[in-house]
């Protein structure tokens, strides 16, 4: 597949096409439905109580008022949870359903109200009495850190899912306040900064942000004592859910039944598990169906991102080359691990970016602090220190006098080469990409006053651990159906299979279904997430086509009489002599029986095309021009360029629309979004207070491209994309900020306050003589003498 | 109490609490769950449907109002077996991705296009702001808007030159 040259895309008859969304008619007419819109009979609603302290012991919970309410069925508390195992977690098992005995941060649920419907259970919160006793909160990562500090957990866990696998095992938490510790290293990074001819280091921060999916979590669960959970939900990755719901209640996975219809959104905020053991202990409780329905506030405090702090120095030679890097970075992973340990994992590899590094040490922790969990969030750890890396790489162009585009392309890998040793060598073409957003931009002309400009690009170790298997049922009517373990999130993915399976089978794109999720019915997916449907599920539904064909033409050999190889496989069919039989006619002839079907499967794990890992480097390329107001500090966008290399975009204009919303995201994160603490209280965690991009914030000019040149592992050499435009925008605006006004900004978002600030600052400075314009040339080499890396520090 | 409205061109009764807002009454008694729920305080516009063609965000608006009132959900906008040109709109320009803020921005969107059927991009920017989409990034919204835009016009100056 990845051999396959550019000029072969006109050869396909559906994929490559911008056909109608498989969803777009439920979705336009309101019949699309949603984990929200599901309701059963004999159902009843759970409510939370939450804890209003960031750490504390509960002393006890009085619930006899609450139950005595009307409309209350019974309540649950963290001391009824004995007969279940009752703490989850896929990296680490230390998240009880239920607060146990201590309460972690504020919002953490402590009793469930369950009622005949959401106003009597909501009416009965006030009536439960927790008597608690306050602890010291750990609500930074200094503090999480400081020697002697309290213990957020204080106890031992074990691994989950994950143990044995990406590095997670179990966990020491009585000893201290780290959930994960990851160390990449090699060459030899002292000795490098030591004759290094330049070095930039600074400490950058990114801030603690929410996904904000329209849709709040939700889940539907009916406990059914003689051992069988059905559970809908908003889950992004219903085969993990699957595990912890089978692991809780001590059932075989047959007995765990995991339905996921439309999402609406994720965007990592809903993969692994969230709410789904507790809704189905409430329905294990009452012997009823229960429904938990969060609103956006509770959601808010269910999950949120990690937010970062990166110390990170970076060397060059006297020709501009870089020669190391060093970075420690501390994630603030909130009260639970969740999926941090993953998030540290992948900031620890992406913090490399697409470039030659000889030397490279890079320190990664996941810190719990007394605040609410953090886990996956679009680009996984690679947001967090794309903004640190992309604005270095300015700052070292500029102080060695070189055009900082001219600086990522004299350093970027190019395709085949490798960045991490060990891992899959580059299957993108990043210095083309950052050609093609930098000739956008420059079309813009010349730049005007307080303009500013700049490309940047990440590099993502995408897909996450290579374990999808899918089916394909065939049907001798012509039809066929894909079940897919990868729920429809609004990516688009329904469309993509059914286009790959109608390219694969020769039928109609109109007679292709694709289902949503039942894990009663569709076999094993990992995760729906990392980029990775189109590349490993595409590809499995490639591959469980060919199967399908491949008995097909056993069949037809059967029915014709004659060898295989005296026919020739012909778009939908066989061509025999004169004859041609198509996929259904040969199932008719072979069954003697109109109305069958046959099922094609593939199973794709580590081994063949992706026994390297990643499975593929995703590359986000993006180029801003924005425009300041100097007066205010606000920025706003001008121009936005994304360059999505893809491989081969199965649905271009699906792509197109992934890029923009991912770089949207982005925007957001460098322009206003940002959760606030207050001592142990989230102060703007409602959409009042917390403000995603509008509308009005769409740039005057959207440019979106697409690089096709079939150099992944996914079918037709398609990769994946999505998440790589929400990486470098943080680091686009600060540099085009420093190109506009002069001034250099380390903590996101750039706030018109934040900005306003800085420029005022730079005002009452004396002019910096030393600096001289991108365009000087000569870099003069100067040796330094190399700094000790130390230990981020809070920033004023 | 019982209350009686026009609900997507059909003459309707109903018994509610007089606590009830619309969006619990649309989406539990009367069944249309294409009405969508998000930040219920006014300013993601996702619950947003028409109250005598006028936008309201039904997550706070009490049920009550709506008495002898014409409410439209986006289950009432297709009819005779054909989408409503911003519905087709939307799927022409793949303005959406998981579909959540779908019914309310199309409805927003009809309730602009019914008050200034030319409207601009500046206009149409303006006026759909209150409505937030988190996976699209806008330009496709704003270009199923514009298409359907520039439908209506073609459509009322067929009506101006065939003297309808």
């Amino acid at each position: 597949m990845s051999n396959a040259k550019k000029n072969d895309a006109k050869k396909f008859a559906v994929v490559n096409h911008s056909v109608p969304r498989a969803d777009g008619v439920a979705k336009v007419t309101g019949t699309a439905t949603y984990a929200s819109d599901i309701t059963l009979e004999r159902m009843a609603w759970a409510k939370l109580l939450r804890s209003p302290f960031a750490h504390a012991k509960i002393r006890s919970v009085d619930v006899s008022e609450a139950r005595r309410q009307p409309g209350v069925i019974d309540v649950l508390t963290g001391n009824e949870l004995g007969p279940l195992h009752p703490y989850y977690g896929h990296a680490v098992k230390d998240h009880p359903l239920l607060a146990i005995g201590k309460v972690r941060f504020v919002g953490e649920p402590v009793a469930a109200v369950i009622g005949e419907d959401e106003l009597s259970a909501q009416e009965a919160l006030d009536k439960i009495k927790v008597d608690y006793e306050e602890l010291t909160p750990v609500l930074d990562v200094k503090a999480a850190l400081a020697p002697g500090a309290v213990l957020v957990h204080g106890t031992d866990y074990l691994g989950g899912a994950f143990r044995g696998f990406d590095d997670f095992t179990d966990f020491p938490g009585s000893t201290k306040n780290i959930c994960q510790d990851v160390h990449v290293e090699w060459g030899d990074v002292d000795a490098a900064f030591a004759s290094a001819a330049h070095i930039v280091e600074g400490e950058f921060y990114f801030p603690m942000v929410y996904a904000y999916a329209m849709e709040p979590y939700v889940a539907v669960a009916d406990y059914d004592p003689n051992g069988q959970l059905t559970v809908y939900s908003s889950a992004q990755h219903p085969f993990m859910v699957r595990h912890d719901l089978a692991e809780v209640f001590d059932l075989p996975l047959n007995s765990v039944r995991v339905i996921v219809p439309y999402v609406g959104g994720g965007y990592g905020s809903k993969s692994y598990t969230k709410i789904e053991p507790l809704t189905a202990a409430c329905s294990w409780k009452v012997s009823r169906p229960v429904k938990l329905q969060l609103n956006v506030e509770e959601a808010f405090l269910t999950t949120r991102s990690d937010d970062a702090r990166v110390y990170i120095r970076t060397a060059v030679d006297r020709k501009g080359k870089l020669v190391a890097k060093q970075a420690t970075i501390h994630l603030n992973t909130g009260a639970y691990a969740e999926n941090s340990p993953m998030v540290c994992r992948k900031a620890a590899n992406r913090i490399v970016g697409p470039y030659r590094f000889p030397n490279v040490k890079v320190d990664c922790l996941a810190i719990y602090t007394n605040t609410v969990p953090a886990s996956s969030y679009r680009g996984l750890g690679a947001a967090q220190i794309t903004f640190p890396v992309e604005s270095q790489m300015d700052e070292l162009a500029l102080k060695i006098g070189c055009d900082p585009q001219e600086f990522r392309l004299r350093n970027l890998a190019h395709s085949g080469e490798s960045i991490h040793p060990g891992l899959r060598p580059i299957d993108a073409d990043v210095p083309g990409d950052i050609r093609i957003a930098a000739e956008a931009l420059r079309s813009n002309g010349a730049l005007a006053p307080k303009h500013g400009r700049s490309v940047c690009c990440s590099c993502s170790d995408a897909g996450a651990h290579p374990v999808t298997l899918a089916m394909v049922q065939v049907y001798a009517d012509g039809s066929v159906s894909v079940l897919s373990g990868s729920p429809a999130i609004g990516q688009g993915s329904h469309t993509v299979l059914a286009q790959i399976a109608a390219e694969e089978m020769g039928v109609p794109l109109e007679k292709v279904k694709v289902f949503g999720t039942d894990t009663a019915v569709m076999l094993f997916e990992r995760s729906t997430g990392a980029s990775r449907t189109t590349t490993l599920m595409g590809r499995a539904v490639m591959e469980a086509c060919r199967e399908a064909i491949a008995q097909c033409k056993s069949m037809a050999a059967e029915v014709l009489s004659v060898p295989a190889n005296e026919f020739t496989e012909e778009r939908g069919g066989i061509r025999h002599g004169k004859d041609w039989l198509s996929w259904p006619e040969i199932m008719e002839r072979y069954f003697q029986m109109e109305g069958c079907s046959i099922i094609g499967r593939a199973y794709l794990r580590r081994a063949g095309p992706f026994k390297s890992v990643p499975i593929f480097w995703e590359i986000g390329v993006v180029g801003t021009e924005i425009a300041l107001d100097e007066e205010t500090g606000k920025i706003s966008l001008d121009t936005l360029v994304t360059v999505g290399d893809v491989g081969l975009a199965i649905h271009p204009a699906m792509t197109e629309s992934q890029d923009l919303g991912a770089a949207t995201m982005g925007l957001g994160i460098g322009l206003f979004e940002e959760l606030i603490y207050d001592g142990q209280q989230l102060m703007n965690g409602t959409m009042l207070e917390y403000r995603v991009p509008r509308f009005s914030d769409l740039a005057r000019r959207v440019e979106l491209k697409l690089v096709q040149n079939q150099d992944g592992v996914g079918p037709y050499g398609a990769k994946g994309g999505g998440e790589g435009s929400v990486n470098p925008i943080g680091a686009c605006l600060a540099n085009a900020l420093y190109q506009a006004a002069g001034v250099r900004i380390r903590s996101l978002p750039l706030t018109p306050e934040r900005v306003w600030k800085a420029l005022q600052e730079k005002k009452a400075q004396p002019p910096v003589t030393q600096k001289k314009s991108a365009a000087a040339p000569k870099p003069r080499a100067r040796r330094r003498p190399a700094r000790k890396a130390r230990a981020p520090e809070r920033r004023a | 109490m019982k209350i009686a409205f026009e609900l997507n061109g059909k003459p309707t009764s109903l018994e509610i609490e007089p606590r009830e807002t619309l969006a619990e009454v649309l989406r539990a008694r009367c069944r249309l769950t294409g009405v969508k729920l998000s930040c219920e305080s006014q300013v993601c516009g996702t619950c947003t449907v028409l109250v005598d063609n006028i936008p309201v965000s039904a997550c706070t608006y009490l049920a009550y109002e709506i008495r002898d009132k014409h409410v439209t959900t986006i289950e009432g906008l297709a009819g005779g077996g054909r989408l409503h040109p911003l519905q087709q709109a939307f799927l022409d320009n793949f303005a959406f991705q998981c579909g959540f803020c779908t019914p309310g921005m199309i409805l927003a969107a009809k309730s602009l296009l019914d008050e200034n059927a030319s409207a601009s991009d500046e206009e149409i920017i303006a006026y759909m702001n209150g409505n937030l989409c988190r996976c699209t990034g806008y330009l496709g919204i704003l270009k199923a808007i514009r298409q359907a835009a520039s439908g209506f016009q073609t459509h009322m100056n067929q009506k101006k030159r065939t003297g309808e």
